[in-house]
């Protein structure tokens, strides 16, 4: 099997890739944002850690 | 270490105890997502045939089938913690309830999804309000509620009680789904893979299906307890434990 022909999957492929490709972005945005969202709040609690050890 | 104790066990009921470990497994199930992801991909797009009545179109139910099973499963889980929250009163238990759902509904909405595009070509509808659509669409409403319920109530042992409550209601609403299309005469077709009978379909495609279900279940687990370590630092930033645990690591990545 070449590759359009692959592509094409039996003239189904909008309904193919568009399962995969939003499974696909919904599975990767997740993980996105999550890492995100560890990221500020690392970086605010680093921040709170120096101001209170800059008040002692 | 006993692995046999009572305190070996109830010592990861602790956040404090539970978010490093959670952390070290997290690139476990990660790692184990896409091996799998790969392995499954390969068996589905590559190894099984087309079918013989629905060409390749069939190829959505390796992520469809395992979608919709992670919702239901997910849900169960997820009901699991949060009565078990509610009787022994485990912060942890009940943010682990708390960190399933959103994907439990991501899940829940991708079986839909896929779904539509799977009914289109070969029903020839996106929708139709058939038992096991519609319970399905329910199980979605049913985490926007608990995620909603959540939200709107400031206090967080309140806030669990209450979402505790309507996932115990809820949960009612799994069997439906499971078994609507035997109940009642359905559009959905009934299961090709069962406990009680053989699978109903090439070994190439059910290889294909149950891989991806793994790597959906091991996703499952890395994106949930990302989350749960989320809230935890979100919770406990005001304690010892954080503050030395990031000025040790100054920012890092731990």
């Amino acid at each position: 099997m070449n590759l359009p022909e692959f592509l094409d999957m039996g003239h189904y492929a909008p309904y193919v890739w568009g399962s995969y490709g939003v499974v696909a972005a919904f599975m990767l945005v997740e993980v996105i944002l999550l890492v995100g969202k560890r990221r500020s709040l690392v970086k605010s609690i680093a921040r709170m850690t120096r101001l209170n050890r800059s008040d002692r | 270490m006993n692995f046999f104790t009572k305190a070996f066990w109830l010592q990861f009921s602790s956040p404090k105890t539970f978010y490093p470990v959670a952390g070290k497994l997290i690139p476990v199930f990660m790692t184990v997502t896409i091996v799998l992801t790969f392995i499954g991909l390969y068996y589905g797009f590559v190894l099984a045939p087309p079918d013989y009545q629905q060409g390749d179109s069939y190829r959505i139910m390796f992520i469809h089938v395992p979608a919709a099973w992670m919702s239901m499963w997910i849900y169960i889980v997820m009901c699991i913690f949060a009565i078990i929250g509610m009787v022994w009163r485990t912060r942890l238990s009940d943010m682990m309830a708390g960190a399933l759902a959103p994907t439990g509904a991501m899940f829940a909405f991708l079986a839909l999804w896929t779904g539509a595009l799977w009914g289109k070509p070969t029903w020839g509808t996106y929708w139709v309000w058939d038992a096991r659509l519609t319970s399905e669409l329910i199980l979605l409403f049913l985490y926007f509620g608990f995620i909603a319920l959540r939200a709107a109530i400031d206090d967080p042992q309140r806030a669990a009680r209450a979402s505790a409550l309507l996932a115990c209601v809820g949960v009612i609403n799994v069997p439906i789904i499971y078994f609507s299309v035997k109940w009642w005469n359905t559009l959905h077709q009934g299961a090709s893979v069962g406990l009680t009978q053989k699978a109903t379909m090439a070994d190439s495609m059910l290889t294909a299906m149950m891989v991806m279900s793994f790597a959906f279940w091991a996703y499952t687990f890395a994106v949930a307890f990302m989350r749960v370590r989320n809230e935890i630092l979100e919770r406990e930033k005001n304690s010892a434990w954080v503050a030395e645990t990031f000025s040790q690591k100054e920012g890092g990545s731990k």
